[in-house]
């Protein structure tokens, strides 16, 4: 409870000062707009539903993305893990395309799949699949030798041995690979919506741009506001149960990415 | 205290290991019967390849040469007769207590899920953690840690117990209670246990017979037999006589090679 209250007052500790900054006429509000300007503008879109339609199209596009960037990359990074070969090539390739901004997918993914859906996916997807490889081949090849021996002792082999042993004892990699992923499937996202106007649905990042384009910094602002939000929101719901469980497993503090 | 049937034989095995520096003959020619029922004890000093050898038995490792039978089947891979336990524990991390004893019987499709948890119930008593049933490895303490692996090593029912110094890591006092718990379950489980160890009066007071290894190459160079009565205690004057004399042939085995 105290700590939601400390949070609490630094937020609105940030808030009174910005709202300072605007009153002290320094700047021009039509670069710099109030608080209450931007929470206007935040409540009207959310009342005429624009707001949540965009962040709906948005999730959408960012977890089916990110689900599919998972489903390839668990397995091929496990495949990488087992043969040198693999890592070799598959595991070069993930490691040099990780280092890729995802951002630079963007123009490819404009000439092969055109102003669709398409696109977006294809980015998320290249965003996020290059980290889970190399998270889950570095967990796989990691796992302390002793419990696969122990574990072949008792008799799993096999697809077993896959998914009972090498998956969980690997889960501490797994998870900040993960989370690596995420971060850089929404990041890649949110850069391919604010480059491109994709007729099938406006997302956040649409919103962002156009923003910018009519010059309404309350709205750049307020999307920036939620972007965050949501940033803040999917770690809560997607990786802090994991870490919660690897802390109390593992007896570690899984802090570290 | 032991069948009459060899319940494992070690013939003639030898195992070299090279790495890109040296070669190491790690076991030389090693042969050794083992009967149903016996305990037996492995000694020697570091590098002489107890480990090697344990690991051959266990199905971990294949010898270069000779083979190992058990019950008269050639030993050709790891196999739920002959469970390890470890120096570490190698519990499972994501598993809890209950959950890593569960493990090895879940692998057993002869036993209903009901009779699986009756059993884990029944070694964690067995082993005194049955309050910890729900605990997380870490809750534990390295004493807790190998009682739990010994239950999960017991749990789906082995003919075969093989111990890499599973008590090596625990302080005096812990150690001494699991000599007396080790000991009471042999004698109501009658597994055959071969146990490795770097501690003279330990493989005293454990074993029916006391193998003696001398490294490099890696070969057995005596047997003790001990005949003392059960359930012995570590700190017994007992086994004085029996210490020295496999301390006094341990040193021999040291002279002309490197010491630890
Ligand atoms: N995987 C391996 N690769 C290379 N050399 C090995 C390997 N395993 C064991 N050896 C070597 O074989 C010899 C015997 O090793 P082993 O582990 O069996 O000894 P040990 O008697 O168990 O020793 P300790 O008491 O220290 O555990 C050692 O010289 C060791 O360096
Ligand atoms: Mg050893």
């Amino acid at each position: 409870m105290r700590r939601v209250a400390v949070a609490f007052l630094f937020f609105a500790a940030l808030v009174v000062l910005w709202d300072l900054a605007v009153r002290s006429g320094r700047w021009s509000i039509v670069l710099l707009p109030s608080p209450v300007t931007v929470a206007e503008y935040l409540w009207g879109a959310a009342l005429d539903g624009s707001l949540w339609e965009a962040a709906w199209v948005t999730l959408k596009r960012l977890l089916i993305g990110y689900v599919a960037g998972v489903i390839i990359g668990l397995p091929l990074g496990l495949l990488t893990s087992t043969s040198q070969v693999l890592e070799d090539t598959v595991g070069s390739l993930a490691l040099g395309l990780q280092t890729l901004p995802s951002v630079c997918w963007v123009p490819l993914a404009l000439v092969w799949f055109g102003q669709s859906e398409g696109a977006m996916l294809f980015v998320v997807i290249m965003g996020t699949v290059w980290s889970v490889i190399i998270a889950t081949d570095h967990g796989a090849r990691t796992i302390p030798p002793i419990y696969a021996r122990a574990a072949r002792t008792m008799g799993s082999e096999g697809f077993h041995k896959w998914t009972r042993v090498i998956l969980p004892a690997s889960l501490p990699f797994l998870v900040s690979g993960m989370k690596q992923g995420w971060a850089f499937a929404w990041r890649s996202l949110m850069a391919a919506e604010i480059y491109v106007t994709i007729l099938t649905g406006f997302g956040l990042g649409h919103l962002l741009h156009y923003g910018r384009e009519l010059n309404a910094m309350e709205q750049v602002i307020g999307i920036m506001i939620v972007i965050v939000l949501i940033g803040l929101l999917a770690d809560r719901l997607l990786f802090s149960p994991w870490e919660r469980f690897l802390h109390h497993r593992w007896g570690t503090n899984v802090k570290e990415t | 205290m032991t069948d009459t049937a060899p319940k494992l034989i070690v013939e003639g095995v030898s195992k070299r290991f090279a790495t890109s520096r040296a070669a190491v003959q790690a076991l030389d020619n090693v042969s050794l019967d083992i009967a149903g029922g016996e305990f037996v004890c492995l000694i020697g000093p570091s590098g002489c390849g107890k480990s090697t050898l344990l690991d051959i038995m266990a199905g971990l490792t294949l010898p270069d040469a000779g083979r190992v039978m058990a019950d008269g089947k050639l030993v050709q891979g790891p196999g739920r007769q002959r469970l390890v336990m470890f120096q570490e524990s190698a519990l499972f991390p994501w598993l809890d207590a209950f959950g890593n004893v569960m493990f090895g019987l879940k692998l057993r499709p002869d036993l209903s899920s009901a009779e699986r948890k009756k059993i884990a119930e029944h070694f964690l008593h067995l082993v005194g953690l049955e309050k910890f049933k729900h605990a997380h490895v870490h809750e534990l303490s390295g004493g807790m840690k190998q009682r739990v692996a010994l239950a999960r090593a017991l749990a789906p029912d082995p003919q075969v117990l093989l111990m890499d110094e599973p008590f090596a890591a625990l302080d005096a006092l812990t150690r001494d209670q699991l000599y007396d718990d080790i000991q009471r379950i042999w004698i109501e489980s009658r597994k055959t246990i071969v146990f490795v160890t770097h501690n003279v009066r330990e493989a005293v007071c454990l074993g029916d017979r006391v193998v003696l290894m001398s490294p490099s190459p890696g070969r057995i160079s005596r047997i003790f037999d001990i005949p003392l009565p059960r359930p012995r205690d570590i700190n017994s004057p007992d086994l004085a006589g029996y210490t020295s004399q496999v301390a006094a042939a341990l040193k021999g085995t040291l002279r002309g090679s490197v010491s630890e």
